[in-house]
């Protein structure tokens, strides 16, 4: 029988390989925008599975938002990168001083 | 084992595994389709809890929006991405520290709650009942109770799509463009001249 147990251990799962993969790719941007990707999708997973076994909807609602927000997250995350690699030439983000007084 | 835990536990070994590839591959265009393959898995985990509705919802916007937007900017982005890789094995001691202990961390509070919390007493997983369907149950309830958060994840969009075109316009100089409204505004008196040209003596510069 699969219950809430096992639906929480694969969103912990997800989120530890996001958090994981932010730590070890430090200078790539684009892998860690997607490890945020992976963190946000553990938690919908988490949101949803509470809402199913909690027999209440709202949980599934606020998942739609977490969604809408991750979307708009990449999507302006990417514009950044791109504008910061035309200003560079590269997306090395080890460096990324230029804000530095 | 029933068909849906032979379900669940596929999907959930795909999305993890792929989740672990997305992490590690060498190259960002196999951690993208690494990405699609895990957003695909945990539709497939939604479908089996019965939250039908999100799980399309995660296909159209990550599969079809947010991976292909990726997928775009690392084929744009002329970058040596070998350079990426030297950190990796001087932070693989930390990172994995830190992850373990979050995960063991996770799955403690995650088994306790499970077991002991709200949802300890239903352990049928909710199937929409009474004739209404998941979307419908989702459709009643945000229209209603959730509109105006409906109104600001909308405005939520327009900000990131405004935001996302202001940053990444760019005017270039020294490219020459037509300008309609100064071809429409000419008139004669401004567009011609008329000269008195004596013969033999030609038109002067």
């Amino acid at each position: 029988m699969i219950g809430l147990p096992q639906y929480l251990g694969v969103a912990a799962m997800l989120f530890t390989i996001g958090v994981f993969g932010i730590f070890v790719n430090r200078k790539n941007v684009i892998v860690i925008l997607m490890s945020i990707e992976l963190i946000l999708l553990a938690v919908n997973i988490n949101l949803v599975a509470f809402s199913v076994f909690l027999h209440d909807v709202v949980g599934q609602i606020f998942a739609m938002f977490v969604l809408t927000v991750a979307a708009a997250e990449a999507a302006v995350g990417l514009a950044i990168l791109v504008t910061f690699f035309r200003n560079r030439g590269d997306i090395a983000v080890d460096d990324a001083s230029l804000m530095k007084g | 084992m029933s068909v849906q835990a032979v379900a669940f536990y596929l999907l959930a070994l795909v999305s993890v595994a792929s989740a672990g590839c997305v992490v590690a591959a060498r190259n960002p265009v196999h951690s993208v389709l690494f990405l699609i393959t895990t957003f695909f898995s945990a539709a497939g985990l939604f479908v089996l809890m019965g939250a039908e509705f999100l799980a399309m919802l995660l296909v159209v916007v990550y599969v079809g929006a947010v991976a292909v937007l990726f997928l775009f900017v690392v084929m744009m982005l002329n970058v040596d991405f070998s350079e990426f890789r030297k950190g990796f094995a001087r932070y693989m001691p930390v990172g994995g520290l830190v992850a373990g202990v979050l995960l063991i961390e996770m799955i403690m509070v995650s088994s306790i709650v499970a077991t002991r919390g709200a949802a300890a007493r239903n352990d049928a997983p909710f199937v929409s009942g009474a004739g209404i369907s998941n979307t419908e149950a989702i459709g009643r309830v945000l229209y209603t109770d959730y509109v105006y958060f409906f109104q600001a994840a909308g405005l939520v969009l327009l900000v990131a799509m405004i935001g996302a075109i202001v940053l990444t316009l760019r005017r270039r100089t020294g490219v020459r463009k037509q300008v309609i409204a100064d071809q429409v505004g000419r008139t004669p008196a401004t567009g011609m001249d008329i000269v008195q040209i004596k013969s033999g003596a030609g038109v002067p510069e």
